[in-house]
C-alpha cells in the first residue's frame, strides 16, 4: 500500500507538472524554432510580450474582458443569491436553476446562442458582447461561493440590528452587505481567472474583430511556432501558482475546497 | 434566515439579474432554437423559415459517427480520469500539512491554466521538435525522434489533464470528511490497507465516484480546444464541430440544431448526477 501511495502520487504529480517543465525550458531557448537539447539561454521572448503590440493588445483586451465581466458576474450573483437565500421566494429552486445553468451546459451552447443572438441585434463583433457574455457564462460562481456565505451568516446578527432599530436597507448596508464581502471577491477571482482562460465563447462571439489572449495563442499555434506563445504559458502558470500559494499560505485553502477542518490536525499527530 | 416575507423591494432587487439571465441567457437560446429551423444561404447567410433539413442531418451517418465519438472519447476520459484521481484524492487527504497543501497547490495550478495552453504545452512535449522523444533520444534511448501528436492518444491525454484538477476537487471535500474511524475499525479487524481501501473506501465513496466520473463526463464533452490543437479532424468533439459549422462553415442552422442535441445530452448527465447526489445527501 505504502508503494502504491507514493507511485500514484509520484506518477500523478510528474503527469500535472512535466509539460510544465517542458514550456519552460522552451520559453528561454535562445534559437526562434523549438529544439532540444535548448540552444543558449534568452528572455527576450519575455520581453516581447510587452514590446510586440499585438501581443500587448491581446493582453491589455484580455484583461479589459476578464475584469469587467466579473464585475458583470458579481453583479448578478449578489442580488440573486442575497434575495433567494434571505426572503421566502415561491420560484427560488428554479431561479437559482436559471443562475447555474449557464455554467452547466457546455460553454459552446452559450457561444452559439450569443452569437446568434447579437446577429439579430445587428450589433455584432463588439467586446461588449464578450464581456456580457462572459458576465452571463461565470455568474454561477459568484453565485455559489455567496449563497455559502449566506447559508453559514449568523441569522443573530441581522436580527439584532432589526431590533436595536436598523430599517432593512440599512441591516443590508451594514451587517449583511460587508460579511458577503470575502465571498464576493472570492467569486470575482474566479470568474476572473476562468474568463481570461476562455476561448470558445470569446472566438464564436467576436472572435474575429476582439482578439483575446487565448484567441492570439490559438492563432499563433495554428500559423507556426513563435517561443512567446511558451513565455505566455509560463506567465500564466506562474500567476496561478503565486494566487494558490499565497491562499494556501494566508488564506483557508483546504476550507475553501471543502476539507474536514479537523483533518490536518489528525494527519499530523 | 429564509423565512423573511418579500416586498415590492425585494422582487424589484430581484429583478435585476433575472431580467439579465433571461435576455442574455433564455432569450439567446430561444433564437439559437428557432435558428435551428432557418433556412440556410449558402455564404454564410440565414433567412427565417421552418425547415427541418438541420435536424434531419443529425440522422446522417457522419453527424453519428461524430456524436459516439465524441461522447465515446468523454466517457475514456472519465474513466481514466476516476481511476487515478481516486486513489490520488485518497491519499491526499491523508498526507501531513507540507506535503498536502503543495499538491494541492499543484492540482490547483493545473486547473487555472488555459486549455489552449495545455493543449500547447502538450502538443510540444508529444511533438518532434522539443519533445519527450527528444529527450529520449538526447538519453540514447531512442534512435530518431518522434511525434506522438496529433492523435487520439494525445486527445484523451490533453482531456485528462484538464478534468483532472475538477475530479479531484469533487472527490476531496467527501474523502477528506470519511470518518477513519471506519478504516480503523477494518485494519483492527485484520484487513490489509489494500484490503480496507477495496471493500470499504471504495464500496462507501460509490455516490461521489459516479457523481466525479460524470462531471468528467460533461466537462470533457464540452471542451473544444484539446481536441482542436491534438487531433486530427476524425478526432474533434462535438464542441469543434459546432463552432466549425457556426464560423468557417457559415451554416449557422445546421450548428444550432448539434447545440440543441449536445443541451439536451448534457441536461440528462446533470439530471442524473443530481438524482445521485440527493440519494446520498439523504443516505448521510
Amino acid at each position: 500500500m505504502r508503494t502504491l501511495k507514493w507511485t500514484t502520487t509520484g506518477l500523478t504529480l510528474v503527469f500535472l507538472v512535466a509539460p510544465l517543465l517542458v514550456i519552460a525550458i522552451v520559453s528561454v531557448n535562445e534559437n526562434r524554432y523549438m529544439d532540444f537539447p535548448p540552444q543558449g539561454l534568452s528572455f527576450e521572448w519575455y520581453w516581447a510580450l510587452w514590446t510586440d503590440l499585438g501581443w500587448r493588445s491581446a493582453i491589455l483586451t484580455s484583461l479589459t474582458v476578464a475584469s469587467l465581466g466579473a464585475l458583470v458576474a458579481v453583479a448578478i450573483a449578489t442580488p440573486l443569491a442575497y434575495v433567494l437565500r434571505a426572503y421566502r421566494i415561491r420560484l427560488s429552486p428554479l431561479l437559482y436553476a436559471l443562475g447555474i445553468l449557464p455554467f452547466m451546459l457546455p460553454p459552446v451552447i452559450s457561444a452559439l446562442g450569443a452569437q446568434v443572438f447579437w446577429n439579430a441585434a445587428d450589433h455584432a463583433g463588439r467586446i461588449e458582447n464578450v464581456i456580457i457574455a462572459h458576465g452571463i457564462f461565470f455568474s454561477t460562481l459568484p453565485l455559489i461561493t455567496i449563497s455559502l456565505a449566506m447559508e453559514t451568516m449568523d441569522p443573530a446578527l441581522p436580527e439584532a440590528a432589526q431590533t436595536l432599530g436598523a430599517n432593512p436597507r440599512t441591516t443590508f448596508r451594514t451587517i449583511t452587505l460587508p460579511l458577503l464581502v470575502p465571498s464576493m471577491i472570492t467569486g470575482y477571482a474566479a470568474a476572473f481567472v476562468l474568463s481570461l482562460n476562455e476561448y470558445i465563447i470569446a472566438f464564436l462571439v467576436a472572435g474575429f474583430s476582439v482578439q483575446t489572449l487565448p484567441i492570439k495563442i490559438f492563432n499563433g499555434i495554428r500559423y507556426g511556432f513563435t517561443p512567446t506563445i511558451a513565455s505566455v504559458a509560463v506567465v500564466f502558470i506562474v500567476i496561478a501558482a503565486t494566487v494558490f500559494s499565497l491562499f494556501a499560505v494566508f488564506g483557508n485553502l483546504l476550507r475553501f475546497l471543502g476539507a474536514d477542518p479537523a483533518i490536518l490536525e489528525r494527519n499530523d499527530a | 434566515m429564509s423565512d423573511r416575507k418579500p416586498t415590492h423591494g425585494t422582487y424589484a432587487v430581484l429583478a435585476v439579474p433575472v431580467t439579465m439571465l433571461v435576455v442574455f441567457f433564455l432569450v439567446p437560446f430561444g433564437i439559437m432554437v428557432a435558428s435551428s429551423f432557418y433556412h440556410r444561404v449558402e455564404g454564410g447567410f440565414y433567412t427565417p423559415a421552418f425547415e427541418l433539413n438541420s435536424w434531419r442531418r443529425l440522422f446522417t451517418e457522419v453527424f453519428i459517427e461524430r456524436a459516439v465519438f465524441s461522447i465515446g472519447i468523454s466517457l475514456l476520459a472519465g474513466a481514466v480520469c476516476i481511476a487515478v484521481a481516486f486513489p490520488f484524492t485518497f491519499f491526499l487527504t491523508r498526507m501531513k500539512r507540507r506535503p498536502h497543501v503543495a499538491l494541492l497547490v499543484v492540482v490547483m495550478s493545473a486547473l487555472s491554466l488555459s486549455e489552449v495552453i495545455v493543449g500547447f504545452t502538450w502538443s510540444v512535449l508529444l511533438g518532434r521538435a522539443a519533445g519527450i522523444s527528444n529527450i529520449l533520444v538526447w538519453l540514447g534511448v531512442m534512435d530518431e525522434a518522434r511525434a506522438y501528436q496529433p492523435g487520439f492518444v494525445a486527445v484523451l491525454l490533453g482531456l485528462c489533464y484538464i478534468a483532472f484538477p475538477y475530479c479531484v476537487l469533487t472527490l476531496y471535500p467527501s474523502l477528506s470528511r470519511l470518518d477513519r474511524e471506519v478504516t480503523e475499525a477494518a485494519q483492527t479487524m485484520g484487513a490489509s490497507p489494500w484490503r480496507t481501501f477495496w471493500t470499504v473506501v471504495v464500496p462507501i465513496s460509490r455516490p461521489i465516484i459516479v457523481a466525479g466520473f460524470l462531471l468528467v463526463f460533461v466537462f470533457t464533452l464540452g471542451s473544444y480546444l484539446i481536441s482542436a490543437i491534438l487531433g486530427r479532424p476524425e478526432h474533434w468533439t462535438l464542441s469543434v464541430f459546432i463552432s466549425d459549422q457556426a464560423s468557417f462553415n457559415a451554416n449557422v442552422p445546421f450548428a444550432a440544431a448539434m447545440a440543441i442535441f449536445l443541451t439536451v445530452l448534457s441536461l440528462a448527465v446533470v439530471g442524473v448526477v443530481t438524482v445521485v447526489e440527493s440519494r446520498t445527501r439523504r443516505l448521510t
